[in-house]
């Protein structure tokens, strides 16, 4: 019987390896926790996330999208779609502004395009989609998240200025 | 080297170039590039923006690029600390009153400025005052202003100076408060005015038709050729997501260099109108169904055959645009032949047939379109070129520019050119004969056919000059027959006479071909006298006068619309009436078609199907389709190839539109082109109107289907023809002033409209275009017409 096997049955008989694998377990059980329950809690995001996209406006209400196409021709998955005309006060917009969000590759490449801060990308990231075609994101749609997370879209704006 | 030749240095390489040649010219054919604004190869030196300074050893500033004459022995520094500082200077300059509006401008991404500022601008402004505002212009439908983006480069000044020939826009004001404008208020009208879009550097001036539509990256470029006019003007079609964007010059230096008229700019806006041909269309007890291609087409067979058995096949015709491609004509030629018939013909607007036989193989300018540059005396007859190929008056003018080409015309009316004239003989249509016969006697012509005529002629101071002019320039003159000679009720006549004057002073005799592919039709046989490759046919078929006449019983219309684009509407449409079977190819299905015919077949437009024009120096040029078919409508060549297998008509087993062109190829090899004609052609008699006699011409917009309905097009003054316009002569005479309204009459139709007075016609004629609205239901145009007070 060789020295290895007589050390292999005293750790097996002595639950050696068993106790020093407790101890691992012992030593995180009163250690502070780093597990969050989510979604009652959250991990701090970056001012920088790219999450779901959003339109901005500007303070009085007016879009800021001026259909220049910068996104489209950037967006490396094609996933925005854009048409324009020219609207009876003789301004240029969007007649239809679509991002499909299966295409979407969430690279922000389009938010940095973006001259006038229009299409930027929110730090929501938690929304899912129940019906085929909810995943195009309309111009309506994106106006309507850029309504409702403008304070949280300025202030990120804000936080990330100086580095910009 | 020889002693006109000066050779200098830039940036270090020897170069050698024509004494007196600008530096920028030099180096741009080396390939070396300076940047510029101002400069523009076709217009003259103004060395305003400054761009171009470039570092001169031994002068003590940098000098423009494009005004500084080469010198022997000069050493320049394009690259050099001094060049870029004082380039990066300029730009500077040039930046601080040009918005920063690129992602809303039209030009981005084709922009001189942006390319130029990449490089030579700086990242931040010094300046901190107001920008400069200049409030935009409205100077048509045509082209859109934002005077804001201006740097005041003056090409498109120059271009209205120097090719357009008119000074439609200028700069008022000096320095920082100058600006470009038109004169008065009033809109940009030059039939080439479209061009300044392109020579603008920056996005001042804009396609107002195309505006916003779509950005210059994601647009494709396909080579095309104009559809309208016989010069054959060089296109890039751009289009977006399989539509036909926008239209834009491809340069050719022997055609049409750079430039192109806003016809063949702007006439594609009338492709996507809501009456377009895009599904095969059948008339079943008077209702119409869209129907697949299959049934329409076993529709069309059946009918056509029925009324061939029931008739002869002698009354099967065909009428075919001569806007069509070499391959659409010669397929349906062969097609109606193959038949048994030789009824076709293309010379909608002719009226007179007699001398058809006699005919060159195919109407040309004897010449190329360059060459046109360098004649010293030009007689019109029976051409308003100026409007009708606005390119080759362009030609016209360039010459009266360089050397002042005598230009004499014989024509209707004074029309208003864009070089001077030195006569112009304004009479009826018999008059016109009378004015040619005038000049044959006062050159001393002789010519078998006519020689009754000239003889009987009595010679003024006006036939005098013009014999004087043209035997002077001896073989350096041409004379010009247009489309007013070609639809003149006595084209024979004007022809021998012409022929007669060319032959005894040496001139060229040249005809300024009325449609895109009026000599392609030619070649491919779309005329009831002749095959293909102008051998003369078996038997001789009917004109189309002779059609108008004596209706045939099935017809076969390609790509035209009767009513406007046939010499006698109101015949036209009496023979339509009279048919009993009628199939319709066309780009469109208007509510007249919808009226008249059996089987309505959708055509590709011209930028959807490939094929070859041939132009009015005789040249081929083939184009291939820019985008897909729109619906279900097919290229015209692959319907008649189909309908030919369809009714087991031998040899259309062709697999491509090139292999149609080959085949006529293959039959016009051995020809040998020469415009002259035979001193034993029959002329037409000379009938004199009594009375009042409608004299007019085919409105510039007016002359296609694609024309007839670009929006834009419509919009300018030139498509304005609803009115009748009388001398104050004839308005004294039938106490007539300035706007009344008036009854004209002709063919037993009546119209209401406007008189206008204008001077520039001859007595007793009352001008009133064809293919317009009022004259539609009306007959011929040199012919008798009643107006009286309404």
């Amino acid at each position: 019987m060789s020295m290895r096997t007589v050390k292999h049955y005293i750790k097996s008989f002595l639950f050696l390896e068993l106790i020093q694998g407790m101890m691992v377990t012992g030593k995180y059980l009163f250690k502070r926790k780093i597990t969050l329950q989510y979604p009652e809690q959250k991990t701090p995001i970056s001012p920088r996330f790219r999450g779901l996209h959003a339109q901005r406006r500007y303070a009085n209400g007016e879009e800021r999208c001026i259909a220049c196409k910068l996104c489209e021709a950037v967006c490396p998955a094609l996933a925005i779609t854009i048409d324009v005309e020219e609207r009876d006060d003789g301004t240029r917009r969007t007649s239809k502004y679509d991002i499909d969000l299966f295409k979407c590759i969430y690279c922000g490449f389009c938010e940095e395009a973006c001259p006038v801060d229009a299409i930027v990308e929110t730090d929501v990231f938690e929304y899912h989609f129940e019906n085929r075609g909810e995943n195009i994101m309309t111009k309506d749609k994106l106006l309507a998240v850029g309504d409702k997370y403008e304070d949280s879209i300025a202030a990120n704006r804000a936080a990330d200025a100086p580095y910009r | 080297m020889s002693d006109d030749q000066v050779t200098f240095t830039v940036d270090d390489v020897e170069l050698s170039a024509p004494k007196g040649s600008m530096l920028i010219q030099a180096t741009d054919k080396a390939g070396i590039h300076i940047p510029r604004f101002c400069y523009h190869d076709k217009l003259s030196v103004a060395a305003n923006c400054r761009m171009c300074l470039v570092d001169v050893e031994k002068a003590p500033k940098p000098m423009p690029a494009c005004a500084t004459p080469i010198m022997e022995g000069m050493v320049v520094h394009t690259k050099s600390a001094k060049a870029v500082e004082a380039q990066k200077s300029v730009m500077e300059f040039l930046l601080i009153n040009h918005p920063l509006d690129c992602p809303i401008c039209d030009q981005g991404g084709e922009c001189e400025l942006q390319d130029l500022s990449v490089a030579y601008g700086g990242d931040k402004s010094q300046y901190t005052d107001i920008k400069r505002v200049v409030f935009d212009k409205d100077i048509g439908p045509l082209i859109q202003t934002e005077l804001t983006r201006c740097i005041q480069c003056t090409r498109c000044v120059r271009f209205g100076e120097e090719i357009a020939g008119m000074r439609e826009l200028g700069m008022t004001d000096r320095g920082d408060r100058a600006v470009i404008g038109t004169f008065i208020a009033k809109s940009v009208d030059s039939e080439m005015s479209g061009n300044v879009i392109d020579i603008c550097p920056v996005g001042a001036l804009t396609a107002k038709p195309s505006r916003f539509t779509g950005r210059a990256w994601e647009m494709q470029q396909h080579a095309a050729v104009s559809p309208h006019d016989s010069v054959g003007s060089n296109l890039y079609i751009h289009t977006l997501d399989g539509k036909v964007n926008r239209v834009v010059p491809r340069a050719n230096e022997s055609i049409n260099e750079v430039w192109i008229s806003d016809r063949d700019r702007f006439s594609y806006q009338g492709l996507y109108s809501d009456d377009r041909a895009t599904r095969p269309m059948i008339k079943l007890k008077g209702e119409w169904v869209e129907t697949d291609w299959n049934t329409a087409l076993q529709y069309a067979i059946d009918g056509l055959q029925l009324v061939i058995k029931e008739n002869s096949v002698n009354e099967l015709a065909c009428w075919i645009s001569p806007n069509a491609t070499l391959e659409e004509h010669y397929l349906t030629q062969k097609l109606i032949r193959g038949l048994g018939s030789n009824n076709i013909d293309h010379r909608l607007r002719q009226t007179d047939f007699t001398d058809q036989s006699f005919a060159p193989v195919m109407p040309w300018i004897g010449k190329d379109i360059e060459s046109i540059e360098r004649l010293e005396a030009i007689l019109l007859v029976g051409s308003h070129v100026r409007k009708e190929q606005p390119l080759i008056a362009h030609r016209f003018r360039k010459a009266f520019r360089h050397h002042q080409v005598k230009i004499s015309a014989v024509n209707p009316r004074k029309f208003k050119w864009r070089f001077k004239t030195s006569h112009e003989l304004i009479s009826s249509a018999e008059g016109m004969v009378e004015n040619l016969a005038g000049i044959a006697k006062a050159v001393g012509a002789d010519q078998a056919n006519v020689s009754a005529l000239i003889s009987a002629a009595s010679v003024d101071e006006g036939h005098k000059a013009i014999a004087e002019e043209l035997t002077t320039a001896g073989e350096a003159a041409t004379i010009f027959m247009g489309n007013i000679a070609a639809q003149h009720p006595q084209f024979s006549v004007l022809r021998a006479l012409s022929h007669a004057i060319a032959k005894q002073t040496g001139a060229t005799l040249a005809y300024l071909p009325e449609a895109a592919n009026t000599a392609g039709a030619w070649l491919a046989g779309s005329v009831p006298h002749r095959f293909a490759g102008g051998s003369k046919a078996n038997s001789t078929g009917a004109n189309i006068s002779e059609m108008l006449a004596s209706p045939k019983k099935a017809l076969i219309t390609f790509n035209i619309e009767p009513e406007f684009d046939v010499a006698n509407p109101a015949q036209a449409m009496d023979a339509m009436d009279a048919a009993d079977f009628k199939i319709v190819i066309n780009n469109y299905a208007t509510e007249a078609m919808k009226e008249y015919a059996d089987v309505i077949l959708p055509l590709s437009a011209f930028s959807e199907t490939s094929g070859t024009y041939v132009n009015a120096e005789g040249f081929w040029q083939s184009f291939k389709g820019a985008v897909s078919p729109l619906g279900e409508s097919r290229p015209g060549w692959k319907i008649i190839r189909v309908l030919a297998n369809l009714m087991k008509v031998d040899g259309f087993d062709y697999m491509s539109s090139e292999d149609v062109r080959n085949e006529v190829k293959e039959q016009c090899r051995e020809l040998q082109l020469d415009n002259s004609i035979s001193v034993d052609a029959p002329i037409a008699n000379i009938s004199k109107t009594d009375g009042l006699q409608r004299v007019g011409d085919v409105s510039l917009y007016s002359v296609d289907s694609l024309v007839r309905r670009s929006t834009p097009l419509q919009l300018t003054k030139d498509a304005d023809h609803n009115h009748a316009a009388i001398n104050s002569t004839l308005a004294a005479k039938l106490k007539l002033e300035d706007g009344d309204r008036v009854s004209i009459t002709q063919s037993g139709h009546c119209e209401l409209t406007d008189i206008r007075i204008d001077n520039a016609l001859a007595d007793d004629c009352v001008w009133l275009p064809a293919a317009e609205e009022l004259s539609v239901q009306m007959g011929t145009t040199y012919s008798p017409i009643e107006l009286e007070k309404a």
